[in-house]
């Protein structure tokens, strides 16, 4: 019987922990959440030897026990449980040897919390070549634990590790933290009161009892009061704390350290900041950066895109076929099978995009970008990091809004989720490509800018000063006392390592697909089932009435089945429902045929495109020119002219860029804020801003 | 009249003497500003804030309203 430890790796953020994982565990992954909060939970098997396979948890970064964001609450949280389900047989904290000094704050705590714990020292090789070197046997004695120098980035000294990590360890018999004289009756009252194993977990209870999420209400309550009955201050005692620890760590390190490293090995890092931060190239170089990435999510990914249309299109369709007669059978030919390829059609923008945003953060310059952009988006109540979360909403609003996770503060998060889903997502070009091509001539201005390109263009950047502009105004709605901090380390710069960012790539795709993808085929079946079903009387009848006025036409048998399809749809449920919402929508310009594609969009935005070809009785969607034609021909009985007038397509297309249509985009905001009220809110803004600037719109062009 | 992180200039080096905000300093200990230790003022950003600067052996990004409350001896 193979046995299992339970292996934990922490460490300060930059200092290899993901390529380290990455290298433990191979693809044996998985990403789940943690037990009742909303934090990533990286989790994998590897075998150390041939009798013992290693968990291996990953663990968000941080400086010390006092968590910063919310994923690092987590961290707090299992080390001061030994009874949760997470807490780890043993512990992996990796170091950056170039900056031995921060590392080791959290290593001193771990110490103190008794935790058997193994130093792996990552980054030897630049270490080296700063300049410094170390007695690291000595380092080891000292500390009391197993010290294993590896490369994370090459694998070196992986097998070291896991011969550490196999071994029988039993925590360090240093102290470095003493608990002051004057608290140790409130330490130990705790101490006993929840029966800990050791002082300093008692003590961490009485710091942070906020932040330890599992504590029951009452308990919290218990600690507070206490906290406050014997002046236990914690700002306080956690300065003290911090000198205290750093005071040890210097100790150690000059007994250890043989010779310091110098700057110069920085010297090339300081010189690409020199041009990467500055004034003038800084900017263009970020916007040159964002220019590729588009043209990367718009050409590059139509490929791939236009392969998984046809193919799910065609097993559709061959389904439709092979299948016998039936509702179940129509159900996964017309109802899963689509939705499922409507998911599935997403992943090549998704991918490329963090292909991007994962290369940039190998490499250190996103860093940069936050250090730049922040004093600009502080004017708008956004923050620094809200320069990810915006980006990744160009592909999915889903993993951007999971991506806000890296802000601190809460009001600076809530207003960057509130704002992300402006930013046009990659279910909006389909809907955008069709209406730009149908209302704006395909000519160009001054013979070099086409015209459907910049109205295009100048879409996105309406949803960006949407979000911009919502920012700035909840900046002033919402009230906080929580201060805001960009306390960040500026990594070196480095090449990125590229099995990293494929690991990210899967990461995140998994993440929509799973995600995002559940709530999109859950309502593409009822909208399918919506779609497809009404009062019978009325189906039969106007199957019945299809066929007769297509006969009377001398139309083929293929042009009556899609008029069959049309009359159907006007007559199911979705139809009834497009017809009940006309009155509202007229005023946008909008027809219940519209108004039936609106209602499908709930699902996911691009099902506008399928709905507007089985409306018109296309019969295949993936036929542009031919829905185009047939847009351009639909005539509006009222005025007799065209439906699709430049400000109905106008009006169209603003609705689109602001509507909250998405509602695995409501389940994940509802999730990540905690409550409905967030998303509700969300919901009726945006929608609201869509009707208005729709109605304007159609009101003064029309 | 005491001189704070912020109105250091680019290449300068102090250091530290005491914080003059209790809620920041805990923060700012824990990252490695600690009363004794060299701080160096390496650059700005484009606007001015926030600033980069190096402490034990590392790069940080500092907001000057952060920057400011530590006070600084050189």
């Amino acid at each position: 019987m193979a046995k299992r430890i339970r292996i934990a790796l922490v460490g300060k953020p930059n200092s290899g922990k993901s390529s380290l994982f990455n290298h433990l565990t191979g693809l044996n992954q998985k990403i789940g959440n943690f037990p009742g909060v909303t934090v990533d939970k990286r989790t994998g098997s590897c075998q150390l030897d041939d009798a013992t396979q290693g968990e291996i948890i990953d663990l968000p970064g941080i400086y010390s026990l006092y968590p910063r964001t919310l994923d690092e609450k987590i961290v707090t949280e299992i080390f001061t449980h030994p009874q949760h389900n997470l807490y780890p047989d043993k512990v992996v904290l990796i170091a950056d040897a170039t900056n031995l000094k921060n590392c080791l704050l959290l290593l001193t705590q771990l110490i103190d919390l008794k935790i058997p714990t193994v130093l792996a020292l990552n980054m030897m090789d630049l270490a080296a070549k700063s300049g410094l070197s170390m007695d690291v046997k000595k380092l080891s004695k000292e500390l009391d634990m197993p010290v294993v120098m590896i490369n994370a980035r090459v694998g070196h000294g992986i097998a070291d590790l896991k011969k550490a990590m196999l071994k029988e360890l039993r925590p360090s018999s240093v102290s470095v933290f003493a608990i002051e004289e004057s608290i140790q009756r409130v330490v130990k009252l705790t101490r006993e009161h929840f029966q800990l194993t050791t002082d300093y977990e008692a003590y961490q209870y009485l710091q942070q009892p906020d932040n330890l999420v599992s504590l029951k209400a009452e308990d919290r309550e218990w600690i507070k009061a206490t906290a406050k009955e014997h002046q236990f201050f914690a700002h306080k005692f956690q300065g003290a704390e911090t000198v205290t620890r750093y005071g040890f760590i210097q100790e150690l390190l000059n007994k250890v350290v043989l010779r310091k490293s110098t700057r110069e090995w920085k010297k090339v890092s300081y010189g690409i900041d020199k041009v990467l931060t500055h004034k003038v190239w800084g900017y263009a170089i970020f916007f040159v950066v964002l220019f590729l990435i588009f043209q990367a999510i718009f050409a590059w990914a139509q490929i791939p895109m236009d392969f998984i249309d046809t193919s799910f299109a065609r097993l559709s369709n061959w389904l439709a076929k092979e299948l016998p007669e039936g509702p179940l059978f129509e159900l996964i030919s017309q109802g899963i099978v689509p939705g499922i390829g409507g998911i599935v059609i997403f992943i090549p923008q998704i991918a490329i995009l963090f292909a991007f945003i994962a290369i940039l953060e190998e490499t250190g310059y996103m860093a940069r970008v936050v250090f730049m952009m922040d004093k600009v988006m502080r004017k708008f109540g956004l923050n620094g990091k809200s320069v990810v979360p915006l980006m990744s909403g160009w592909a999915c609003a889903i993993p951007a809004i999971m991506a806000t996770r890296t802000i601190d503060n809460w009001k600076d998060r809530l207003i960057t989720i509130f704002v992300t889903p402006f930013m046009s997502c990659s279910a909006r070009l389909p809907v955008f490509t069709i209406l730009v091509a149908l209302i704006i001539p395909d000519t160009k201005l001054l013979g070099f800018f086409n015209y459907q390109g910049l109205v295009l263009m100048g879409l996105y950047l309406l949803g960006f000063t949407a979000a911009i502009l919502s920012a700035w105004a909840m900046k002033f709605i919402i009230k906080t006392t929580e201060r805001s901090y960009l306390m960040m380390e500026l990594p070196t710069y480095r090449m990125p390592k590229w099995s990293n960012v494929g690991y990210t790539i899967v990461e995140k795709t998994k993440a929509f697909v799973f995600e995002a993808g559940k709530v999109i085929l859950a309502i593409s079946v009822i909208l399918w089932v919506l779609a497809s079903y009404g009062p019978i009387d009325e189906m039969n009848a106007a199957k019945v009435v299809a066929r007769q006025e297509g006969e009377k036409l001398g139309l083929t048998e293929e042009q009556i089945q899609d008029n069959i399809a049309a009359y159907k749809l006007e007559h199911s449920y979705a139809g009834k429902l497009g017809k009940t919402i006309e009155p509202v929508i007229e005023p946008l310009g909008y027809d219940w045929k519209i108004g039936i594609a609106l209602v499908t969009s709930f699902a996911a935005r691009e099902v506008f495109v399928g709905t507007i070809a089985t409306i018109y009785s296309i019969g295949s969607a993936e036929d542009q020119p031919t829905i185009k034609q047939r847009l351009k021909k639909e005539v509006n009985p009222v005025t007799g002219g065209p439906r699709y007038t430049p400000a109905v397509g106008l009006s169209l297309l603003v609705f689109y860029t602001f509507a909250m249509q998405c509602a695995s985009t409501l389940a994940i905001v509802k999730r990540e804020t905690k409550g409905w009220k967030w998303p509700l809110i969300q919901l009726a803004y945006m929608t609201g801003l869509a009707y208005l600037s729709a109605f304007i719109i159609f009101q003064t062009m029309g | 009249m005491a001189k704070n992180v912020a109105e250091m200039k680019p290449g300068e080096t102090a250091v530290i003497a005491h914080f003059d905000d209790e809620q920041i300093a805990v923060k700012l200990m824990e990252m490695g500003f600690l009363p004794g230790t060299a701080v160096r003022f390496n650059f700005s950003a484009p606007f001015g804030d926030p600033i980069c600067v190096t402490v034990s052996d590392y790069d940080l990004s500092l907001r000057l309203d952060e920057a400011a409350t530590i006070s600084i001896i050189n």
